[in-house]
């Protein structure tokens, strides 16, 4: 590990620190509906909307009512993208002349773009065109954020509140979300990426004859209005192929760590959030503790591994050291102005959050940096998380942690002075145990399926017609695939073929169903127990409460974590990356 | 049929928000304040473009040109994507190989680009990132170390003096930002524009 990775690491949590902080209390202000500054700005407009809506602002709901109006949203909206996509062809900003999207593909992609995934079986400069790219997914970039955020603050508000059923309004929320937080934002980040380099126009391809006379066609388009909201709702579907990785979309070190920091942004304010809306800012800083102490530890094995390099690597005569003339390490899959350093954050970042950008591509990363990521996605997208999707994933473990401390000692457990019932623990439970048996059922499925075999890259045999052999790296890929789907993570072990017109149907249903599971059941479990919070009253604090705060309770939270995660996943683990680094090991 | 109404109209404000207000917001922006960023980072000879600054250009065949320097291997490819008429429009498709450290393909092409090194006069360690291949494809760096080791091939090929190239290559070397973010880096088409300039090859053409 080189001594800038460790600076990196240590800068990079001050600056989400000190992002976090206002950017909480403006939420907190924002979805409370008080006074702030945009609102001065903005307010006549969020009126002129009630009203064409024919929503009363001041009427709220139950935890139904607002879960119905999230699914409702999000099927319409899913239906409008999944339109626009089969018909590109027919609509206009289309100078490529791409055709419509293949209809399991159009699925895919739809359900991939409202569940905040953003998994992608295609390249974005070879199949969408800036019409679908701008209206269809970038859209989407910003709803499912929205919704996310919406579902954390009810929940927020489930524990706040005391014997009540009303949890707010979603589409009160959801305009307050995008109108005063997500566009505002993003309307300066993105030119902040223009003044680095990234592209935002709407010219067809631009194409070049390079020096030794060849060809480069390359894509233009609205990147940087994407890429903003892309990082700030920690979505992740790239313009292009490539992703964070190319140059038109991440252009330089700064655009890099300012992207870095924009996906931990909104999932840390949100701590701030909750801390102020509970009014116990020690608890909201417990939980971003809490938070930090597990990204800094994948932090370092990422770092670490990736530094290091691999024994093929050094077995060519290659210097793999870190120097000032060279990066060294395991470049393989990596852009050199980010070097190992830049890269190994990303790596982690994107996956703690449920990102799902990258910069790197991690189908390349070391076994056990790999690994890290896996991991990450597996333990339910909750170490900062997606935005909103985070926070609420979180509040179910610590409802979960404060259940088993009640065990332990023997109390009923209580979190922030309101006494968890069986009802609460059962709705955690299910928040908790469906995306693991989803995860681990459809790797199943598809390891022991021809068609599911069919996608893996590594490492397939060279002869086309030789039985397709078991390496663990192909387990990886698959494991990642459903892992990443699952957590609405969206990144992928990318030499996986999800989509083909050979096997069309088979990833595009198993994911679709795991996106769509992973975020719908979740959210409904979330929701189900904002409203079981509400009703319940606060009693103060007695001398025998397990205070929801400080060093017992973080280490109490990250230990509850790493355990459910490490006990439900790690078998797999060992079949996977763990037994590839011993392969690894013993290869020269 | 309430909640109906709202979904419908709130569908419509937010679309109209977040794909037409404020994609022609910062495009109008974008296009005042930092055209030629906005639009690509052109680089132009001769009143014609040849490149993008931010774009890592590949030699199809590198060996027959030891007067350029060389930048890392690329996995991107072509891809015709036009759904109809006679001429498809081709486009630089990004992206990696997608190696895992254990694919054969990794260690045989690595092997394969150090032949190659190697036969230019190339002696001691290499680099690792010039003979891996970036995320993108479309990498416009190398290190300074991977330069380091092409200037007396570059030197020859020009019939020029290692000082001269060494110099070249300096000033187009940035180091890290803020001395904390990313890595030093060298520009490879920013190099070989000005090598083309300032030491061109005479006799055999280069360029065709």
């Amino acid at each position: 590990m080189s001594p800038r990775y460790l600076a990196l690491v240590v800068v990079f949590f001050l600056v989400v620190a000190l992002v976090a902080w206002p950017l909480g209390r403006l939420l907190d202000r924002v979805m409370a509906g008080e006074n702030h500054m945009s609102r001065r700005l903005f307010g006549p407009v969020e009126r002129v909307v009630y009203r064409f809506a024919g929503v009363d602002p001041a009427k709220e709901q139950d935890w139904k009512q607002y879960l119905s109006a999230i699914l409702l949203f999000s099927f319409v909206t899913q239906l409008v993208t999944y339109a626009m996509l089969r018909f590109q062809d027919r609509l206009p900003l289309n100078p490529a002349k791409l055709a419509g999207v293949a209809p399991w593909l159009a699925y895919d992609t739809a359900v991939s773009f409202t569940t905040n995934t953003n998994w992608q079986s295609y390249g974005g400069e070879t199949t969408m065109s800036t019409f679908s790219q701008l209206g269809a997914l970038a859209s989407h970039n910003f709803f499912s954020a929205g919704v996310g955020i919406c579902v954390a603050i009810a929940l927020i508000r489930g524990l706040a509140r005391k014997e009540t059923t009303n949890l707010g309004n979603f589409w009160v929320d959801l305009v307050r979300v995008h109108l005063y937080v997500l566009v505002p934002l993003c309307v300066v980040y993105a030119l902040f990426l223009v003044s680095q380099g990234v592209v935002q126009n709407f010219l067809p391809a631009t194409s070049w004859t390079t020096l030794d006379g060849g060809t480069q066609t390359i894509v233009q388009g609205p990147v940087a209005s994407q890429e903003a909201i892309k990082m700030l709702g920690t979505n992740g579907g790239g313009f292009y192929n490539a992703n964070s990785a190319h140059p038109f979309e991440n252009p330089t070190p700064l655009s890099n760590f300012v992207q870095m920091v924009s996906i931990f942004a909104i999932p840390g304010a949100l701590c701030v959030t909750l801390g102020e809306r509970v009014k116990s800012r020690a608890h909201g800083i417990s939980v971003f503790l809490a938070m930090t102490v597990l990204s800094v530890l994948a932090m370092l094995v990422v770092g670490h591994f990736e530094q290091r390099g691999t024994p093929i690597l050094a077995s060519q005569g290659l210097d793999l050291s870190f120097s000032s003339v060279a990066p060294g390490g395991n470049m393989e899959g990596k852009e050199l102005r980010f070097g190992i350093a830049d890269s190994s954050l990303f790596v982690v970042v994107t996956t703690d959050a449920s990102c799902g950008a990258v910069n790197s591509m991690h189908d390349s990363l070391t076994p056990l940096g790999g690994l890290v990521a896996i991991l990450n996605m597996q333990l339910g997208e909750i170490v900062f998380g997606g935005v909103g999707t985070g926070m609420y994933g979180m509040i179910v473990y610590v409802a979960i942690a404060v259940f088993l401390s009640g065990l332990m000692i023997g109390r009923t457990p209580e979190l922030l002075g309101k006494k968890l019932d069986s009802r609460d623990v059962r709705f955690a439970s299910l928040y908790v145990l469906v995306p693991s048996v989803l995860i681990l059922g459809f790797t199943a499925l598809a390891l022991t399926t021809d068609v599911g075999r069919a996608g893996i890259m590594n490492v397939a045999a060279t002869d086309a017609a030789a039985p397709w052999k078991p390496h663990p790296h192909g387990l990886s890929e698959v494991l990642y695939a459903y892992s990443s789907a699952v957590g609405n993570n969206g990144s992928a072990f990318a030499g996986l073929t999800a989509y083909s017109t050979d096997h069309p149907v088979f990833y595009s249903l198993t994911l679709g169903l795991a996106m769509f599971l992973g975020r719908f059941v979740p959210i409904t479990a979330a929701m189900a127990l904002a409203g079981n919070l509400a009703k319940k009253k606060i009693s103060p604090p007695g001398p025998g409460s397990f205070p929801a705060h400080g060093p017992l309770f973080v280490g109490l939270l990250v230990a509850v974590i790493l355990v459910v995660g490490a006990l439900t996943f790690f078998p797999v683990l060992c079949f996977g990356p763990i037994v590839e680094h011993a392969m690894l090991a013993a290869a020269r | 049929m309430r909640q109906l109404r709202a979904c419908l109209s709130i569908t419509l404000v937010l679309f109209v928000l977040t794909c037409v207000v404020y994609p022609t917001l910062v495009t109008a922006a974008a296009q005042l304040g930092f055209s030629e960023r906005a639009n690509g980072s052109l680089v132009m000879r001769d009143g014609k473009v040849v490149g993008s600054a931010l774009i890592g250009q590949t030699f199809a065949d590198e060996g027959a040109h030891p007067e350029y320097l060389w930048g890392r291997p690329s996995a991107a490819s072509d891809v015709a994507v036009t759904s109809d008429g006679a001429s498809p429009l081709v486009v630089t498709y990004s992206g990696g190989s997608n190696y895992g450290p254990l694919h054969p393909a990794l260690a045989d092409e690595i092997a394969a680009r150090v032949a190659l090194l190697r036969a230019t006069g190339v002696e001691g360690p290499i680099p690792v990132d010039l003979v891996t291949k970036s995320a993108s494809g479309l990498d416009p760096h190398v290190s300074p170390a991977s330069a380091a080791i092409q200037i007396a091939r570059i030197a020859k090929a020009r019939r020029t003096t290692r000082e001269r190239v060494e110099a070249i290559v300096a000033a187009h070397t940035e180091g890290r930002t803020l001395g904390l973010l990313g890595e030093p880096r060298v520009d490879v088409l920013a190099v070989n524009l000005t090598l083309d300039r300032e030491l061109p090859m005479t006799g055999k053409e280069p360029t065709p």
